[in-house]
């Protein structure tokens, strides 16, 4: 006989002298775990670890575990690839999965190491002292045009292009209602406009409860078009032509039809129940020459507000990066292989695309080899989970950083990858009325400003100890890092030295 | 003589880019810093003795002296001032100007031999005019000066054992191993009259002393010595990169040249927009200033933010028009100023300038970031 069932990943361990009956597991799991019969009864096989009911057990009667599953041990047939094949020959199909990257690629930020002050030059305390993390992203001349007033002094000849300002050095990710709630978007929305920093919408239009925070977001243009008008184009204080997302590189997406709620609907104008399908390429940018005439176009629409233009970190990502500088960008926004998604193929999330750090320092230094870095600000995404990624990010020579994942952790996420399938217990990654009105957005404000409020701390007492009061004196400033158990080639790519040199 | 005290080497420029393996050098030191505001001329001695005092603040590893006026036969002459290892690097050397440039005249600095002072390079210095034709052949956009900047980056980088001391008209750098004092009486500085001049005492504390690596670094017209450290080094490097400064000499200070050649000459921002793009206010008073203002220093510091100097430093910046002091935004290195006549004085101490002018009708610490810029009155 052959199998049909899969093993169960974890296991659900319900204490039954400390259950009180209470049924809120059965309640809270987005993935009907639970059921009643004379007592709490798990189904394991449905359970994804996303904690839901450990957290609001009042009893503290619930363990989930990893199951082990004894197979004999086979250093080349991991267990995932044994349950692979057989979920794939149970039906056919790519398998599918949600967030970032899982696998043991290198971490280079984790062979990254930051300077310090010792007594040559004298570490600044930032509790004293002032110590800016403000930038702007956008393109900047050459030069500063100045004229001389009659009375003395100086006027600026020319203004700058329009420019996006960031009180602290970060931008929340990409992500379209659609694969979030509304709720998660309006605590980005609120926590955006408390820190004086941007939101992306991502590609699913902008619902109408979030134009009022038009002045801290960007709006995504994407290869479905979904939810782009004129109103829309100028709701924000920019724009984003969404070419790449570092999860699924040259592939699409794909909204399914259960997910588009009349509201859904309505914010990316189509029908309510169909599937919202963002084609792979954007059938109108066929090359480099067709990305410019959209730059343009969508310049044209927004009197020239700043055009960011995200890609995947992709193999020859410095080339490409220079071509959409030189098509009109202002900003690029690069995405790692590491980056998070809603949904993705596990084949092209898991094997496809380059890890931020080596692409990040491989588009600095082309774009200066050139002589037109300035006109870029570089936004570099996909895999940063702590203050220290972002610090070294911005050494490596990012402008600021664009953070999705570790934007929806403070939301009670806990990277169970399981987006894809709408059932987000947290009211994060769905579009279940009743689990999205758990997630309060006033509170999901709050802890995410407080989590970007306390990264913009850590990063101050990083410039500090580096003896540097300002943001732009990390940025490209690859002499303050080092390299550890880093091969000379990557160390050259990086351009960074060893440690101990 | 490279044997113990081997200096770093250029860098070794891949097809792909920049070298980022570099040893960067840092130092802390005493400086001094003169000008006659009327163009009256002064000894070398002087300045000596105002250094002499502040041997506490160098370690003998490293002096020099700048000095504007000094030629005045030669004025509309560029003069290198150049230090060669052996003697292939002045063949090499002298190869390459002599391809390029008219030389008028070219000769040893003169020197004294001290026991103190050991092993010193070759010193050579010539005086030259740019042919236009070879400039017109190899870089028909440029102007003179530029072309004069790449030949200086081009023998700095790709003449081993040749470094340009200085290329100004009508000046000089003069530097080498030792103490400041000692190495003003190595080239015979009391020998020559300048209505500028500026010293400095040098304390490196992390690579042995090297000729090269002394204080003033100087380009064209500009320059410079400092006291501290430049933590933003990294980042003022690959900023000057992309404009074809090369940064040879592994020092910070060697950046501060260049950015004040680059935002002058090359972007033609006034010295005080200059200073406040390399010491730029705080966002805080930029917030508060009135609107045209504010939107002059926010362009500036989101054009220039590369460009900042960030980190301890006080800076004497000398150039053909005076003289310029400047500290750090949170001023973490000492800088006086003093006036007495038609003289003004800088020093890191207030001590080195009485040693020269006991008395002084104004003497006072500059302010953070608030450069003190001095200009020679119209000359008759």
């Amino acid at each position: 006989m052959m199998k049909d069932t899969l093993p169960a990943e974890f296991f659900v361990d319900v204490d039954h002298r400390r259950c009180v009956r209470c049924k809120r597991c059965i309640q809270n799991c987005g993935f009907s775990v639970y059921s009643f019969a004379d007592g709490i009864v798990p189904d394991h096989s449905k359970c994804v670890a996303c904690h839901r009911c450990v957290t609001y057990c009042p009893q503290q009667a619930i363990r989930i575990e990893h199951r082990p599953l004894a197979f004999r041990q086979n250093a080349n047939w991991s267990t995932q690839h044994i349950l692979d094949i057989w979920r794939q020959s149970l039906a056919p199909g790519m398998l599918l999965t949600g967030m970032g990257n899982d696998l043991p690629y290198p971490i280079l930020w984790d062979h990254l190491l930051i300077d310090a002050c010792q007594v040559t030059n004298p570490s600044i305390d930032p509790l004293r002292e002032p110590m800016e993390l403000r930038t702007y992203l956008g393109k900047k001349p050459d030069l500063v045009s100045i004229l001389k007033k009659p009375e003395g002094g100086f006027l600026l000849k020319e203004a700058l292009p329009p420019q996006i300002r960031l009180e602290v050095p970060f931008i929340l990710s990409a992500m379209s209602y659609g694969s979030i709630s509304l709720n998660a978007q309006k605590a980005m929305a609120m926590t955006a406009q408390e820190l004086g920093i941007v939101m992306n919408c991502g590609e699913g239009g902008l619902h109408k409860d979030l134009y009022p925070y038009g002045q801290n977001i960007v709006v995504q243009v994407a290869s479905g078009r979904f939810g782009v008008h004129r109103e829309y184009l100028n709701a924000g204080v920019g724009t984003e032509i969404k070419i790449g997302q570092g999860a699924k590189p040259g592939i699409g997406g794909h909204l399914p039809g259960e997910k588009v709620s009349l509201e859904v609907s309505q914010t990316r104008m189509i029908p309510m129940g169909t599937d919202a399908l963002s084609p792979a390429p954007h059938h109108d940018i066929y090359s480099i020459e067709d990305l410019r005439l959209l730059i343009y176009a969508l310049k044209e629409a927004t009197d020239y507000k700043p055009v960011s233009v995200k890609i995947a970190a992709v193999h020859n990502v410095a080339a490409i990066s220079s071509g959409i500088v030189r098509a009109g960008a202002d900003i690029l926004h690069i995405d790692g292989f590491r980056g998070g998604t809603g949904a993705a193929p596990s084949i092209i999330r898991n094997h496809v695309g380059i890890p931020i750090e080596l692409a990040l320092a491989a588009v600095d230094d082309r774009l200066r080899q050139e002589g037109i870095r300035n006109q870029v600000s570089l936004v570099a995404a996909g895999g940063i989970r702590s203050s220290a990624d972002a610090a070294k990010a911005i050494a490596l020579g990012a402008d600021a950083v664009a953070l999705g994942t570790a934007a929806l952790i403070p939301f009670g996420c806990n990277v169970c990858q399981r987006c894809h399938t709408g059932n987000c217990s947290w009211g994060i990654a769905t579009q279940k009325p009743e689990l999205v009105r758990r997630l309060d957005p006033e509170v999901g404000a709050e802890r995410l400003t407080n989590l970007l409020s306390s990264w913009a701390l850590e990063i101050k007492e990083v410039l500090g100890a580096l003896g540097i009061n300002a943001l732009e004196s990390l940025r490209g400033n690859r002499e303050r890092l080092r390299g550890i158990g880093l091969d000379s080639q990557t160390l050259e790519i990086l351009g960074v030295k060893p440690a101990g040199r | 003589m490279k044997m113990n005290n081997d200096p770093p080497q250029p860098p070794q420029h891949s097809r792909t880019g920049f070298s980022h393996s570099y040893q960067k050098d840092i130092s802390n030191c005493g400086m001094a810093g003169l000008i006659h505001t009327r163009g009256g001329r002064i000894g070398g001695e002087v300045i000596i003795k105002a250094v002499a005092s502040m041997r506490d603040r160098g370690n003998g590893l490293g002096g020099g002296f700048s000095a504007y006026g000094i030629y005045p036969e030669f004025r509309d002459l560029y003069a290198f001032h150049i230090m060669f290892e052996e003697a292939s690097s002045k063949r090499n050397a002298e190869s390459y100007l002599s391809e390029n440039y008219t030389i008028h005249k070219s000769e040893p600095i003169p020197i004294r031999p001290l026991r103190v002072v050991s092993s010193p390079p070759l010193l050579w210095r010539y005086f030259l005019e740019v042919k236009e034709e070879r400039m017109l052949y190899l870089f028909p956009e440029l102007d003179e000066r530029d072309f004069v900047m790449r030949s200086v980056m081009k023998i700095n980088s790709e003449i081993p054992g040749a470094y340009v001391f200085s290329s100004g008209k009508d000046m000089g750098g003069f530097k080498g191993v030792g103490y400041a004092d000692d190495i003003g009486h190595f080239y015979r500085l009391e020998e020559y009259e300048g209505y500028l001049w500026t010293a400095h005492q040098r304390f490196p504390t992390n690579t042995p002393g090297w000729w090269g690596g002394a204080h003033p670094f100087c380009l064209l017209d500009w320059s410079i010595i400092h006291n501290g450290e430049i933590s933003s080094y990294g980042i003022n490097k690959r900023y000057l990169e992309m404009f074809g400064y090369e940064c040879t000499l592994f020092t910070d200070t060697e950046v501060i040249a260049y950015l004040f050649d680059l935002l002058s000459r090359r972007h033609h921002l006034p010295l005080s927009l200059i200073c406040q793009s390399l010491a730029s206010p705080f966002w805080k008073a930029i917030d508060r200033f009135p609107e045209d203002e504010r939107s002059l220093y926010e362009a500036m510091r989101m054009v220039y933010g590369s460009a900042l100097l960030n980190g301890p430093f006080a800076i004497l910046v000398g150039h053909h028009r005076g003289l310029i002091g400047l500290t750090d935004r949170i001023k973490l290195r000492p800088l006086v100023a003093g006036i007495q006549g038609d003289f003004v004085f800088m020093a890191s101490e207030e001590s080195a300038i009485r040693e020269i002018s006991p008395q002084l009708e104004k003497v006072w610490a500059l302010r953070a970031g608030e450069p003190l810029m001095v200009e020679l009155e119209a000359q008759a």
